[in-house]
């Protein structure tokens, strides 16, 4: 029976009160909230991507993540300066609102500035938490807004910040948090039990004693805030408690779970913790949870150099735990299983051998035990438990087992011969990287997967020209053919396949995939030209959905059917946005170029001009120069380096892929596997004609075209194009530009080859990253060394190699074939400048892609105010009038540029 | 005149029932809506039930008189869809203010005339303020789930004018209703708040949400105890329910908010759930016997009806509350500062 059935009054408590479409009642029984902040910018590196390309719907799967992983409330900032925060925060909000299974929590909107918070507010029917207000700015600014907030009907967090700064002892957060407390109560009417305070985690164990009592004051302020400020909550991010640990995680982990379990009994009852990066208090093993609590809460002197100490053998006791053979002790499906999940070869050719002689026909180790156990890698990985580079170890254990297991196998097929047709697998698949086009590592790696779930795969290898496509999917009878390219003429390269697809009457799926391919150019450009499906993947494990989708002999029609609706939908979609966008004539853009005041420059002459080489170079110098997040994302695990290696979702992932990258490394490093050769000049130079550079070399003109952006700006954002950044001819002035080519790629594919011969896709894959890496490095090294020493115009400058990454130093090296020249045509320009083929052997395809894939190239700009940017989309009057200027037809120009042309 | 706060603590009130189905019985022709005045407007008026506190004021004072004689406290002014946002769809945006102002003072011109007959039993007017035809936080467009029609400030703006002329016409109680999305009364809330401010004034005002169908959630899908959470932050006199269900469909909801809130809980629901042609079809004595449950559980200060109700089932609630202590509110825990 209902409470309310007896007329007697009730007191309503004061809770805190917050509501999705559902309520979130926060009572003092309620066990620890905690805070979902993956979607916020400044905390994730993967959301501030994805909502800087606006991929919101996988923006919003992060959101949605956090709320199946068990977020009760879920923090969303967009403070970046590179982005609309307001805008953004807006759309983001709606899009959420509509998402029943995101929606249901509350939404804490955080941001520093009013205006978002504001923004947020209103398009939120729930009630919300706004993160943060404080006195940082006075007490008019806070009431202010305090009241409006109340309006609005949210309730708030208060940073322990005011006119004087961030409270970072015990007294000023008490003074910080009861003066807010006052006013808010007593002045704005804010109810109490509506106030969230943070009263700042800060870092421990910093080994600066004004750092000592930083836990100890949060816990102490904690209980005196919930002592004497009724009703109030307290919250904190904190994972900043240890941030003197970062890299030992056992420490870190413990580290959280000890503050909490002190703050918690203090009375924090919110807040940003990841869950994966905590240890359950009662598990901590005792020694360590002493060294722990003694730093927490201050309780010798010594307490930090002691867990310092003590910490060294927390590392080293992990390394030893891993070598745990029990499981070799179990079931041989659970060994053979395990052995898949965790990539373990070492004993797998046993287990397989076992398996065989357990069963009648080899065939059936295949379909039964190996099977059984690949099938739990799929699931895993679909449900985002395994990673890539997990699958990627799985199929060479897999590999191992079936070549195993062939010679048997044929044996068999001798004694027993199969009908006809007769095939296990689950479909064939065709995989190529387009004609002129030599990019495979994202490639190999959707083979792989694709393999691993007993898909038979054709792999093509690279510069594969379309009838050889085309004549290898009749003769092979596949179910579907995978394109792949990573550079824009490849574009073009798959709209021709699918044209000669639909001309020769082909109806089986077409996938299309690599770094420069997108839905929108598939569903504009690829999908009209056949008739059948087209469907753009961009990662491994969505190819393995989407291929399951297209053979699945109930339902393919009908998936068949709605790809090709969604892909004309988004064309349609796509189409009608294009049309908002407003160019200028090209005239008009380059009046709008950007001024630089060439009266006040300051034009360094280099030190050396003309060309230089540089055979074999030490790698091992180049490694302190890699920049390692992009390797990273080679293998779809996302985050900045080296932050994801502790990362809460694939931190652990990262870490062993790291540590097989770096035993690589030195394999590559000893064995001296990779030539590094590189080529490059300083040359005079002027713009001519506003989008032209002049450059001399042996008394000879060489010219290289730039583009300019067409997009209308707004009034005082200039039309750039690189030829802005170099003194024109008519300023009398003589400026200089450089060049460039460098590749690390040689030896590449004999090592690679030589793993995958061997079954080790993981390596092979792992060889063709680092090469990539190592490449980069290489630019970047010497890009540093022509800034410091050959051009010399930073002779002063000392930058870390974070920095370098960051790219914080004065000038620039565009490559031709990224955004600001997306044209690959200077390539040509400048191999003949630098007789590049000739001196390094670097040689340029058919669509102008570097041989071996391993090279960058491009320009040196040495003025200060030279910066990147993107070119964008351009006119039909811009291609006519660079056909005019390279001395080519419209037709040619047009064909080179389509991926840059905007559609009417 | 005793004030509406202290009233609620004697007894259970009863609200008026749906002006939509008793104005239909006149069966006004789009001639009788235009009245002399808008005879020449250029766009179709039948149905602009709003409009006829203008064009054909006598009937809406005879509505408000109907419900007053059968025992309602409270009447609703006829100005469900009084907005610049609502009144679009007739070309009548600049009509706003006066709508609003002129249907006040007709309902409290009938009020005062049965207060002063029965000084006893006060009679209040609650100033009716639809949801609009809009909604903010819902897409119109399937395909564009970010899309909205209508932002919270275009909300603000056309609600804080309604509030402004209910007011200036004299009603005593705002009652914010039909809230199918409560971001929509959230700016209903914001703009009260602002006029309250500027004219330092205070006034009681209703909330009232509705749950649209046996999902027990509001359109913009929010569960009875979420819809609450997110009205309470404004001082109100009531939160409830009405409209889409009938009366017993609404008792779960009701018992939710009854065992939640600090403030009164009211219910009008519809004369139950429309039947094959799409009427309502319950009677006064079932819907009665429905409101008596209420009653009886303790559920309600203030009941009334809402589409397809008539004077005949006010007349029938009333009689049957009459005999039952109004449900005692529960006090929200003090704080000692």
């Amino acid at each position: 029976m209902s409470n309310t059935t007896d007329k007697e009054q009730h007191s309503t408590k004061r809770f805190l009160k917050l509501s999705g479409l559902e309520p979130l009642v926060i009572t003092p029984e309620s066990n620890f909230v905690n805070v979902g902040e993956r979607t916020n910018v400044a905390g994730s590196k993967k959301f501030l991507r994805l909502i800087k390309e606006e991929k919101f719907e996988e923006a919003l799967d992060i959101a949605r993540e956090q709320v199946e992983g068990g977020a009760q409330i879920i923090d969303v900032n967009m403070d970046d300066g590179l982005i609309d925060g307001k805008e953004v925060m807006v759309k983001f909000l709606n899009l959420i609102v509509a998402e029943p299974d995101i929606a249901r929590v509350p939404i804490m909107i955080d941001s520093s500035k009013w205006e978002i918070i504001e923004a947020g507010l209103q398009v939120v029917q729930g009630k919300c938490v706004v993160n943060s207000i404080s006195l940082k700015e006075g007490e008019e600014e806070f009431i202010k807004h305090a009241k409006l907030i109340r309006r609005y009907g949210a309730a708030v967090i208060v940073m322990a910040f005011d006119e004087v700064g961030q409270a970072d002892n015990y007294e000023r957060r008490l003074e910080i948090s009861k003066r807010s407390y006052d006013i808010l109560v007593n002045k704005v009417g804010f109810p109490p039990e509506d106030i969230i305070f943070d009263l700042n985690i800060f870092p421990v164990a910093t080994g600066m004693d004004e750092h000592k009592l930083n836990a100890l004051d949060f816990i102490k302020a904690t209980a005196w805030v919930k002592e004497n400020l009724p009703f109030c909550s307290v919250s904190g991010g904190v994972s900043n408690v240890s941030f003197s640990f970062r890299g030992n995680n056992p420490v870190r982990e413990a580290m959280h779970s000890v503050f909490l379990y002190h703050a918690i009994k203090a009375g924090m009852n919110m807040g940003i913790v990841n869950p994966s990066m905590l240890e359950v208090y009662d598990d901590i093993p005792k020694d360590l949870l002493e060294h722990v609590e003694d730093v927490i809460l201050n309780r010798r002197e010594d307490a930090t150099e002691r867990l310092l100490d003590f910490a060294e053998t927390v590392i080293g006791k992990e390394k030893e735990n891993k070598i745990d053979l029990s499981w070799r002790e179990e079931p041989l499906q659970n060994r053979i299983t395990r052995a898949l999940v965790k990539g373990i070869d070492q004993y797998i050719v046993e287990d397989v051998e076992a398996a065989r002689l357990s069963v009648k026909a080899p065939i059936e180790v295949i379909e039964g035990h190996l099977m059984t156990g690949m099938n739990v890698v799929g699931d895993l990985f679909q449900s985002g438990k395994m990673f890539l580079p997990q699958v990627v170890k799985s199929a060479r254990v897999m590999k191992k087992a079936v070549a195993y297991l062939l010679p048997f196998i044929e044996e068999e097929k001798l004694k027993n011969p199969l009908p006809e047709g007769s095939s296990s697998s689950a479909g064939k698949i065709l995989m190529a990287t387009v004609k002129g086009d030599v990019h495979d590592i994202g490639k190999n790696i959707v083979s792989v997967v694709l393999a691993c779930n007993n898909y038979e795969i054709v792999d093509l290898g690279v510069m594969v020209p379309p009838e050889k496509i085309i004549n290898a999917a009749k003769e092979e009878k596949v179910d579907i053919i995978g394109l792949s390219g990573l550079i824009t003429p490849s574009l073009d390269e798959m709209v021709f396949l699918a044209k000669e697809m639909q001309r020769q009457n082909f109806t089986i799926p077409l996938l299309i995939g690599g770094a420069t391919t997108s839905k929108a150019h598939t569903a504009v450009k690829i999908d009209p030209q056949y008739k059948s499906a087209v469907v753009h993947v961009n990662d491994a494990s969505r190819a393995v959905t989407v291929v399951g989708d297209l053979l699945q002999k109930e339902s393919s029609n009908k998936y068949k059917e709605n790809i090709k609706l969604d892909y004309a939908d988004f064309r349609q979609k796509f189409l009608n946005r294009g049309k908002h966008k407003e160019y200028l004539t090209l005239e008009a853009a380059r009046k709008n170029k950007y001024q630089l005041d060439w009266s006040k420059a300051e034009i360094v002459k280099p030190k050396t001009l003309g060309i230089e080489m540089i055979e074999d170079f030490d790698l091992n110098e180049l490694v302190p120069y890699i920049d390692w997040s992009p390797f990273f994302r080679s293998w779809e695990l996302h985050g900045k380096y080296p932050d994801i290696l502790e990362d809460e979702v694939v931190g652990k992932q990262a870490t062993e892929l790291f540590a097989d990258a770096k035993a690589m490394m030195k394999k590559i490093l000893d064995g001296k596997l990779f030539q590094a050769k590189a080529i490059y000049g300083l040359f005079p130079a002027n713009t001519i004609n506003d989008d032209d550079i002049a450059l001399i070399h042996n008394g000879e003109e060489y010219i290289f075209r730039t583009l300019r952006q067409q997009a209308k700006k707004y009034v005082g954002k200039p039309n750039f194009a690189l030829s802005d950044f170099i003194a024109p001819k008519e300023s009398g002035l003589q400026d200089y530009i450089g060049c460039f080519c460098v590749s690390t790629g040689f030896g590449t594919d004999e090592l690679a080859d030589g793993y995958r011969k061997n079954l080790d896709d993981y390596n092979s894959i792992m060889v063709k990253a680092l090469a990539d890496r190592f490449a980069e490095a290489f630019a970047e090294y010497l890009h540093k060394e022509v800034r410091i020493d050959h051009w010399g115009y930073a002779a002063n400058e000392g930058l870390s190699n974070e920095e370098l990454i960051k790219e914080s130093y004065v000038g620039i090296r565009p490559a031709p074939g990224y955004p600001a020249c997306p044209d690959h045509l200077e390539k040509l320009t400048l191999w003949e400048l630098m007789e590049v083929k000739e001196k390094i052997g670097v040689e340029l395809t058919d669509s102008l892609a570097m041989w071996p894939a391993a090279s960058v190239s491009g320009y040196y700009f040495g003025n200060p105010e030279a910066r990147y940017f993107g070119v964008g989309k351009i006119k039909e009057d811009q291609v006519a009038d660079f056909a005019a200027r390279k001395g080519m037809s419209l037709e040619e120009a047009t064909r080179w540029l389509a991926p840059n042309i905007a559609d009417d | 005149m005793k004030n509406i706060q202290d009233v609620l603590k004697e007894r259970i009130l009863v609200l008026d029932g749906a002006m939509g189905t008793m104005l239909q019985r006149y069966k006004f022709t789009e001639e009788d809506f235009r009245g002399e005045r808008f005879k020449d407007w250029e766009h179709p008026l039948q149905g602009n039930n709003d409009l006829l506190s203008l064009t054909q004021p006598e009937a809406i004072a005879e509505v408000h008189r109907l419900y007053f004689a059968a025992g309602a406290d409270i009447v609703e002014t006829n100005t469900f869809s009084g907005t610049t946002i609502a009144m679009a769809d007739y070309h009548m945006e600049d009509l706003v203010y006066e709508l609003n102002y002129e249907s006040a003072k007709i309902a409290k011109a009938v009020a005062d005339e049965f207060t002063a007959k029965e000084p006893n039993k006060p009679r209040f007017v609650a100033g009716s303020i639809g949801p609009t035809n809009k909604t903010a936080s819902m897409s119109p467009d399937v395909n564009d789930p970010g899309f909205r029609g209508v932002s919270f400030d275009e909300l603000r703006v056309a609600y804080k004018q309604q509030v402004e002329a209910l007011l200036d016409g004299g009603v005593d109680i705002l009652l914010v209703e039909t809230i199918f999305d409560t971001l929509n009364a959230k700016a209903a809330l914001f703009a009260i708040e602002e006029v309250k401010e500027e004219r330092n004034i205070d006034v009681p005002i209703m909330v009232s949400g509705t749950i649209t169908d046996a999902s027990g959630r509001t359109l913009s899908g929010q569960t009875a105890e979420a819809f609450l959470i997110s009205i309470s932050h404004i001082p109100i006199l009531s939160v409830g329910f009405n409209c889409a269900l009938g009366a017993s469909q609404l008792v779960p909801h009701l018992e939710v908010l009854s065992s939640k809130t600090e403030h009164a809980v009211s219910a009008h629901p519809n004369a139950g759930l429309p039947n094959a042609f799409g009427e309502y079809d319950e009677t006064p004595e079932e819907m009665a016997a429905q409101i008596k449950e209420y009653a009886e559980k303790g559920l309600v200060n203030i009941v009334g009806g809402c589409c397809g109700t008539t004077p005949e089932h006010i007349k029938a609630m009333a009689d049957v509350v009459k005999d039952y202590s109004p449900r005692i509110l529960n006090t929200l825990e003090a704080h000692n500062q």
